[in-house]
């Protein structure tokens, strides 16, 4: 297995789910059936050792495809390889697999069961990989975790409703990691959390990334928070990936236009008045997507291919990678931004 | 320390909890709930205790004397100090026909209690977390039940088993066929609310998170949702109480019940019944009040549990 | 305590808004909660005032207590409210109904829950646009019909017969800042009303709200938990940790030179775009829980500068620049 082989690597992933209504209603209003394509024909690789970040509003499909990658819905279409291997579907290889990855959840209010106590939620997966000796070395185990994340041992015999949303987002980590998993899926780890106790998860995530060499798909709605913990960062918009660029690329030149106006509607901090474009329109229904490219009603650029013609995702060299037709034409006027985010 | 130790200190830690606790502090407060246990635990007392406290054995027909029989409550003229209120058309002590028949009823009201939450909760759950075919099955099968008075099932199975069985064995295990179709009538309420919650709960993180750690459905049916949607049940559960005791008491007066022998407090009111109109009021008189008392203070307590769960009244 | 309130530029009138001295408290069976406690600013007309802090502040509550909308068993155990110089806070209740909506309007987080489902948009208009004005029912219809234009809806005599549910969710809030300016009020109070909606959309919705407000000569008290919307649309911000106001003062200041540790901490943890830094800022710890508070200083604990004092003795609210802070550090190094 060479070095530059990715750890994690989607082709072509989609999912759709049947939202009609039940199938007695359906015959007597003689309406047809209603799929919802959350997510469709997205590709990307992540590198060992990397975080990548999937931003994007409500209705883009990131959530859904966290939950495709770990295996807790199964892809209507395309499949998923974890170290070469395609863990799409089910079967011993593919739970093997899986078990070196692991999810940390968005509430961590619901992602504890209420009536567990501390040790036995981050044992849970140690017990259910039979990797479980004793119940004494189960609680030494735990306690190294707990003190891993930030909380003491004595934690273990609380219960989660005594911790903080902070807390408790320890405890899920811990968890998490309780198995030695390689890869770990964060889905909006820090969007239920104030701001400063987002830093210290934020802080702590990236300190257990190099002592423990773990991989991060992050998902997020924040770009700010996502361009201080990612190497790269993939957009969506309603089920696709519009552009996939390192972070410094893709904060200094922004190419596909849900890029640039999702730069501008982030809060200037600086208070600096730069000039911003003015955003325009709502999220259309992921049930009635526009046709030719979902972006077009509300993009400055749109011209007839854009209305009929849905863009490919294309690679445009240097790990950029842009799905937008007025993008490739040169339709598109290069912005620099001012000091854009330089992370290596 | 010892093992056993641990667990002692550990009980104690927990009821030094419970006592604290807000649900504990509000019961303490609440003066109706305070009255309606005591009451309720009077009833149940004096059920559980009844062949010890009973001052007659009212079943032992050796010790009835038919000219006993129609003498009023004691502080009444012509009363008898043996019998404190009175006897009924066989001589039989009302006072300790009704401890036993107390005993009686709330024995088949929590054992039905019993099957009817056993069955309903693991429908529920079943139904529930399994979701689609198997829900919708179950739900329809409930839907079908509901339909029917819960009286009319009650009815139906009762019935059906003495057609089934020859009269002498039928006589034998009438409580358990009794049990068994109150139980059965009662299952879907339980089933409904479990279902329910398995719902809201299948669509949390936490559940989400024990599925990606690889437990298997059962495991995570039973071991993380159970737990979290067994609350209201309690709540069903006592209120349901009240509804078998009363259900138990009108498949009794209608004949249908326990066997006339072993008489619960409905049997009771059934033969006083016949008797009120023609002066001998207390036969009926007393075995009804116990039962409206009992079956008050259950749902008094009841009542007060459900405000006292709710998370949005406190 | 120090009877120091911000100051605002000099007005012969007085302030539209002045608190003084708020304290809410909760009466539970351990003992009484204090969630808001000795508070005190003010807010001119047509001014925006952010009122900014994490969950556990007392920032909803001051605002619900400023509404007249505290639910039992919380309540306002001192000090007062002033509306226009007229005292506020201990008005019965239906002297406060008709303040509420008339002069204070309200705007909260959930557009859905703010809405009564069962009503058209243009019923909940009209219903408060005819309970505050003396319009008829039609002068109240085009009334409504123009505000919800004025709020961006398109086809707005259309969409006044729709139902909240067919609105998603930035045309919804786009409703409701509609409804809270409907009654022509001279103070709206905004609880977190862009939280719930997706960035693009607060974008959106921030530039509405600071636009009308600015047409209307309204005031407003923006609570949130986000400092980035304070940049864009406040004039002052309050910054409140434990209950307690921490520092408060004009936005460019508190944001870019903060002197109360806790907000130096916090707008160190928020990360910024266009800063490469290898570790955010982070404050250790967690706000202290309402039973729990420290003495002295609410926030010693977990400040890297605390000293004798601050253990002690509660900080008053010292001038630090053009604004307040409530620390103690103020007080050896005052700004001229």
């Amino acid at each position: 297995m060479s070095e530059d082989a990715p750890l994690v690597a989607l082709h072509e992933v989609g999912r759709d789910f049947d939202v009609s209504r039940a199938w007695l209603n359906r015959v007597l209003e003689g309406k047809p059936r209603q799929v919802l394509q959350a997510v469709d024909s997205v590709t990307f690789a992540i590198r060992r050792g990397e975080t990548l970040a999937l931003v994007g509003e409500s209705g883009c499909g990131k959530s859904t495809l966290a939950r495709l990658i770990v295996g807790l819905y199964a892809p209507s279409r395309g499949w998923v390889e974890f170290d070469g291997a395609n863990v799409s579907g089910s079967g011993q290889a593919q739970n093997a697999a899986r078990r070196r990855m692991q999810m940390i959840f968005q509430d961590p209010y619901a992602s504890l069961n209420p009536r567990w106590r501390v040790w036995r939620i981050v044992a849970e997966p140690l017990r259910a990989q039979g990797r479980a000796s004793s119940t004494s070395a189960l609680r030494v185990r735990v306690a190294e975790l707990l003190e891993q994340v930030g909380l003491s041992a004595e934690d273990g015999d609380k219960y989660p409703h005594e911790f903080s949303g902070g807390q408790r987002q320890r405890i899920c980590i811990a968890r998490a990691l309780s198995t030695q998993p390689e890869f770990l899926v964060c889905d909006e780890p820090t969007s239920a959390l104030d701001v400063s106790v987002q830093a210290q998860i934020l802080n702590l995530m990236k300190e257990l990334q190099e002592r423990l060499g773990l991989t991060y798909l992050f998902i997020s709605h924040n770009l700010a928070v996502v361009a201080y913990i990612a190497r790269r960062i993939g957009v969506m918009y309603l089920g696709r990936l519009v552009e996939l660029a390192d972070t410094a690329t893709l904060l200094a030149r922004p190419l596909h236009p849900y890029t640039r106006m999702l730069l501008d509607a982030v809060p200037d901090l600086a208070m600096s008045a730069r000039p911003r474009t003015p955003v325009a329109g709502e999220v259309p229904n992921p049930l009635a997507p526009p046709a030719g490219c979902t972006f077009h009603p509300r993009c400055p650029h749109a011209d007839q291919r854009c209305r009929e013609e849905q863009p490919q995702l294309t690679n445009l060299g240097a790990g950029e990678w842009v799905a937008c037709h007025a993008v490739e034409e040169g339709r598109v006027p290069r912005r620099e931004r001012p000091a854009g985010g330089a992370r290596a | 320390m010892s093992k056993s130790a641990q667990v002692a200190g550990r009980l104690g830690d927990a009821v030094l909890r419970a006592w604290d606790s807000d649900i504990v502090f509000g019961f303490r407060h609440s003066p109706v709930a305070i009255g309606a246990a005591l009451v309720a635990l009077i009833c149940v007392g004096g059920a559980v205790l009844a062949p010890w406290i009973a001052p007659h054995n009212p079943f032992d027909l050796a010790s009835v004397d038919l000219l006993d029989a129609f003498a009023p409550p004691a502080w009444q003229a012509g009363g008898k100090r043996a019998f404190l209120l009175g006897t009924d058309d066989q001589g039989r002590d009302m006072l300790s026909a009704i401890l036993y028949g107390a005993r009686i009823s709330l024995g088949v009201g929590v054992a039905s209690v019993l099957l009817a939450m056993l069955l309903g909760v693991s429908l529920g759950l079943l139904a529930g977390y399994a979701g689609g075919r198997v829900d919708a099955f179950l739900m329809r099968l409930a839907d079908i039940q509901l339909s029917f008075p819960a009286i009319l099932v009650a009815l139906l199975i009762d019935g059906l088993a003495r057609v089934a069985l020859p009269a002498t064995r039928h006589a034998d295990i009438a409580v358990l066929v009794l049990v068994l179709a109150i139980g059965v009538s009662g299952w879907v309420q339980y089933a409904r609310t479990v279902r329910g919650s398995t719902l809201v709960e299948k669509s949390k993180e936490y559940v989400q998170a024990a599925r990606v750690i690889g437990r298997r459905p059962v495991a995570i049916a039973v071991q993380h949702v159970l737990p979290n949607v067994l609350g209201p049940v309690l709540v069903i559960a006592t209120i349901h109480l009240a509804t078998a005791i009363i259900t138990e008491a009108t498949l009794s007066f209608l004949g249908v019940g326990v066997p006339p022998t072993t008489p619960s407090l409905g049997t009771l009111i059934r033969v006083g019944n016949d008797y009120l109109f023609s002066g001998e009021w207390w036969i009926a008189l007393f075995p009804g009040v116990t039962l409206v008392v009992l079956v008050l203070s259950v749902n008094l307590l009841g009542d007060w549990l459900r405000d006292a769960l709710n998370p949005k009244l406190r | 305590m120090s009877e120091h309130l911000a100051s605002p530029p000099r007005h012969a009138r007085p302030a539209l808004l002045g608190v003084k001295h708020l304290r809410v408290e909760f009466p539970t069976r351990r003992g009484t909660l204090t969630a808001v406690d000795d508070v005190s600013f003010e807010i001119e007309r047509g001014e925006v005032l952010g009122v900014v802090g994490e969950s556990g502040a007392g920032k909803s509550l001051t605002g619900l207590a400023i509404i007249g909308l505290l639910e039992r068993p919380g309540r306002i155990a001192g000090g007062e409210i002033h509306l226009d110089g007229q005292r506020i806070d201990n008005l019965p209740p239906e002297a406060l109904r008709r303040i509420r909506g008339r002069r204070i309007g309200a705007i909260f987080q959930d557009p859905l829950t703010s809405l009564n489902p069962l009503y058209t948009i243009g019923r909940h208009l009209i219903e408060t646009i005819c309970t505050h004005l003396p319009l008829s029912r039609q002068q109240a219809r085009e009334r409504a019909i123009a505000l919800l234009a004025e709020t961006g809806i398109p086809a707005p005599d259309q969409r006044m017969d729709h139902y909240p549910h067919q609105f998603s969710g930035g045309m919804r809030q786009r409703a409701v800042i509609a409804l809270a300016l409907c009654a022509r009020p001279e103070l709206i109070v905004a609880d977190e009303p862009t939280t719930a909606l997706d960035v693009s959309i607060q974008a959106q919705i921030i530039g509405l709200l600071k636009r009308l407000c600015r047409e209307h000569g309204t005031a407003v008290m923006l609570i949130t938990h986000d400092m980035g919307v304070i940049a864009e649309t406040a004039d002052r911000v309050a910054v409140m940790y434990a209950g307690r106001l921490a520092e408060i003062g004009p936005t460019r200041e508190v944001i870019h030179a903060p002197r109360h540790p806790y907000t130096v901490g916090l707008m160190g943890s928020i990360p910024k775009l266009g800063e490469a830094r290898e570790r955010l800022v982070q404050i250790d710890g967690a706000m202290p829980r309402l039973n729990a508070i420290p003495t002295g200083c609410a926030f010693h604990p977990r400040c890297p500068r605390q000293f004798e004092r601050c253990t002690q003795q509660r900080p008053a609210l010292l001038p630090a620049g053009p604004g307040h802070a409530a620390c103690w550090l103020l007080e050896a190094t005052r700004d001229v």
